[in-house]
Order: structure tokens, then sequence, then C-alpha cells
């Protein structure tokens, strides 16, 4: 579990009695924030009609996460897109970095993870509210419903709309966290049991090296297409 | 064999999994320590990804993909009335050849016409000419004809009456003579045509 450890890195910085010193997250953060920033800058400086590789690249993601939202949002969630793009490509980021060896993979803490999903929640929750005012209580109330089920169900609407945040932040970070433990297990595998045994786990964790990095595209884009979901929730309101 | 790897897999697993959570004691992410750093440096890098990339950065990008898309609807269109117009052209060309053919048919049959009139023309003078040759040729003929039996009975009358004179002596009268020319001839014809 050493590579989850977090650990200061220069001087402590306290604001007031908080500790918010720089740390291999942060680090990590702010080498993805800059990498992103700096691979779509270079993508979007050129204007050429056939585009270059880089071009290309941003301009793919681009018109792939635009598909997305107007796919399962619709044309309402325009205004959302740069929140959308810029949460997509973070997490797409935060865990590619993760996937080299001896770096530090932001999204399996917790912390970060739920804070982006209490913060896509509350988000959209206002969304839903200033749209509909008090009518977005409806989507508690599925229609075509019995009365006789009727509290039943709104119960079970209320629970699962809350456990929202927790759901999409425990599946980011629960699937990095695993398969990073799972590598890392398999490494040590491949010392314990030595030049004799440890072919068999030293291919496992070649194997895995590639569904992690599966992994860790398809978790970004499903974190994405959730939050482009509970959005559609709060713009169109049909259950 | 197969047993024993899987033993020995197992048995290194527990004892990994023991070394480990011996060393770190628990999970690092349920540790609060930089909880409080990491939300802050999340806050701050995520939001300036936000904003660089929803102030300068998308908007690039949408503008070069808006205006690639104008670009190739332009190109397209403009290849379209292209189209058109070369089609149009080659319409114009199909009529142009049409129309000649047409011309280059009628300066054929015309000036046919014309050859042929002349010949006919040319063709009736003859005819006509030749006919009046051929009747004036037949009225000679005729007139010969009939000058020549004319010419005959007088030269006959002639001879006779001169070869009686000299054998008589006297004038005898020509009208007589004549008479007999005339009966001799007859007769000769008359023997003519019965043989």
């Amino acid at each position: 579990m050493n590579q989850f450890n977090v650990y200061r890195i220069g001087p402590e910085i306290k604001l007031g009695s908080v500790d918010i010193s720089f740390t291999n997250a942060s680090l990590f953060m702010v080498i993805s924030t800059i990498a992103i920033l700096i691979v779509l800058n270079l993508g979007a400086k050129k204007k050429s009609l056939i585009p270059d590789k880089l071009q290309l690249l941003a301009e793919l993601t681009y018109s792939f996460v635009s598909k997305m939202i107007s796919d399962t949002a619709g044309t309402k969630a325009k205004p959302y897109f740069s929140f959308i793009f810029s949460l997509f490509m973070f997490v797409l980021f935060c865990n590619m970095f993760g996937m080299i060896p001896y770096s530090f993979t932001v999204t399996s803490h917790i912390i970060v993870t739920f804070v982006l999903a209490a913060f896509i929640f509350i988000g959209v929750t206002i969304i839903g509210f200033i749209k509909h005012g008090l009518g977005y209580l409806k989507l508690f109330v599925p229609s075509g419903v019995p009365m006789v089920l009727l509290p039943l169900i709104v119960v079970i609407e209320i629970i699962s709309y809350l456990s929202r945040p927790i759901s999409l932040s425990v599946r980011l970070f629960a699937n990095m966290m695993a398969g990073h433990t799972m590598m890392k297990v398999f490494g040590g595998f491949v010392v314990s049991l030595g030049i004799v045994g440890g072919w068999l786990p030293l291919s496992f964790s070649v194997a895995l090296t590639g569904l992690e990095i599966l992994v860790a595209f398809l978790q970004a884009y499903v974190f994405a297409i959730l939050t482009c979901i509970y959005l559609n929730d709060a713009l169109n309101l049909h259950h | 064999m197969l047993k024993k790897i899987i033993v020995k897999i197992l048995f290194s697993f527990v004892l990994i999994t023991q070394v480990q959570s011996a060393e770190s004691g628990g999970m690092p992410q349920l540790n609060p320590e930089f909880w409080i750093s990491q939300i802050v440096w999340l806050v701050i890098t995520f939001g300036a990804l936000y904003v660089i990339l929803s102030k300068v950065i998308l908007p690039k990008i949408s503008n070069n993909l808006e205006s690639r898309r104008s670009q190739i609807l332009e190109n397209i269109e403009i290849a379209e009335k292209q189209r058109e117009e070369s089609e149009e052209k080659l319409k114009e060309f199909d009529k142009i050849i049409l129309n000649s053919k047409l011309e280059a048919k009628n300066l054929f049959n015309e000036a046919r016409q014309k050859v042929l009139n002349e010949i006919d023309k040319k063709r009736s003078e003859m005819e006509k000419n030749l006919e009046e040759e051929i009747s004036s040729a037949e009225k000679e003929i005729q007139s010969l004809n009939n000058n020549s039996t004319e010419n005959i009975k007088k030269i006959a009358t002639e001879t006779s009456l001169s070869l009686i004179q000299q054998l008589i002596g006297e004038e005898i009268n020509k009208e007589s003579i004549s008479s007999v020319v005339n009966g001799l001839t007859n007769k000769s014809k008359e023997n003519r045509k019965n043989v």
C-alpha cells in the first residue's frame, strides 16, 4: 500500500490551523492539468484544414465528449460542456499518469473522487431546482406506479438519489485502488517466486497493465457519462 | 506440480498482504492527515483547468471544427455548382453538334438538289434540241422524199420528151407524156407493193 501514501513535498504550508502543504498528490494533479493544457493547446493552435496528429487528437476528444453529452443529455446540456470536458480529461489524465511506475494515482484516493462527485451532485441538484422549482421533486415519483407502492418507491428513489455521489466516487476510487493493488501483488509474486516460478505472475502483470489502461480510460468515461445522465435528469426531468 | 505452484502462490499472497498491512497500517486513503490539502489542491488545479479550457482552448477547437465544416460545405457547394455548369455546357455542346449535323445535312441536300435540278434542266434542254433536230430532219427527209418523186417524174418526163423529140423530130404534147410517166410510176409502185 506504499504507492497510495501521501507525503509532503517541500515546506509545510499552513492556512490558519489547516495543513494545505504541497504533496505528491498535488504534484500529480498539477502535472495532469499542465499535460492536458499543453496537449490541447498545441492541438488547438493550428488551423489547418487537414489536421496533424495533435490537432486531430484534440478535435477527436472534443467531438467525442460533445457527442457523449448530446446523446445522453440532449442539446440543453451544451452550457455544461466545458465542465464535463474538463472533468473527463482530468480523471482520464490522472488515471493514466497513475499507470506510470512509481507515480501517484490521484483518483485512487476516496477524498478526491468524493469531492468531485459531491460537487457534481450538489451542482446537478441546484440546476434541477433552478430549472423546475419544486417540480424537481417529481423525480422521486415515477409515473405509472400504483398508489399502494408509491410510498415505498419514493423512499427507494430518494435513497438512490442520495447515494449517487457515493456510488460515483466509490466506483472510481475502488477501481483505481483495486487495479493498482492487484498489480502490486502480482509484482510481489514475481519477486518472491524468483526466476523459477516468477514468469507466470509476470505475464499476469503484463496483461493486467493492459487491462488497467483500459480501466483507466473506461472509468473516466463512466464518470463523465454518469455525470451527463444526472445532468439529463436535472435538465429534462423525465423519469 | 501445478498444485504445488498454486499452494506456493497462495502462500506468498498471504505473506505479502500480511507484510504490507504490517508496514503501512491500513489504507492510506482513510488517513485524514492530508485530506484538506488534497481538496484544496484539487480545487485549485481543477478550477484552473476548467477556466483555461472553457475560456481559451475549447473555443479555439470549436472554432477550428466549425470553420473546417463550413469550408467543407462551401467546397461541396462550389463543386456542385461547377458540376451543374459543366453539365449545362455539355448539353450546349451536344446541341451545337446536333445543329451542325442538321446544317450539314441541309447543305448537302441543297447542293444535291441544285445539281439534280441543273442536270434535269440540261437534259430537258438537250432533249428538246434533239427532238427539234429530229423533227426538222424528218421534215427534210419527208420533203426530200416528196421532192424526189416529183423530180424523178420531172426528169423522166423531160428525158422522155427530149428522146422522143430526137427520135421523131417533132414536138409532142408534154401533158400526155407526163400522164404516161405517172401511169408507169404508179404501175411500178403497185408492182413493188405486190412483190
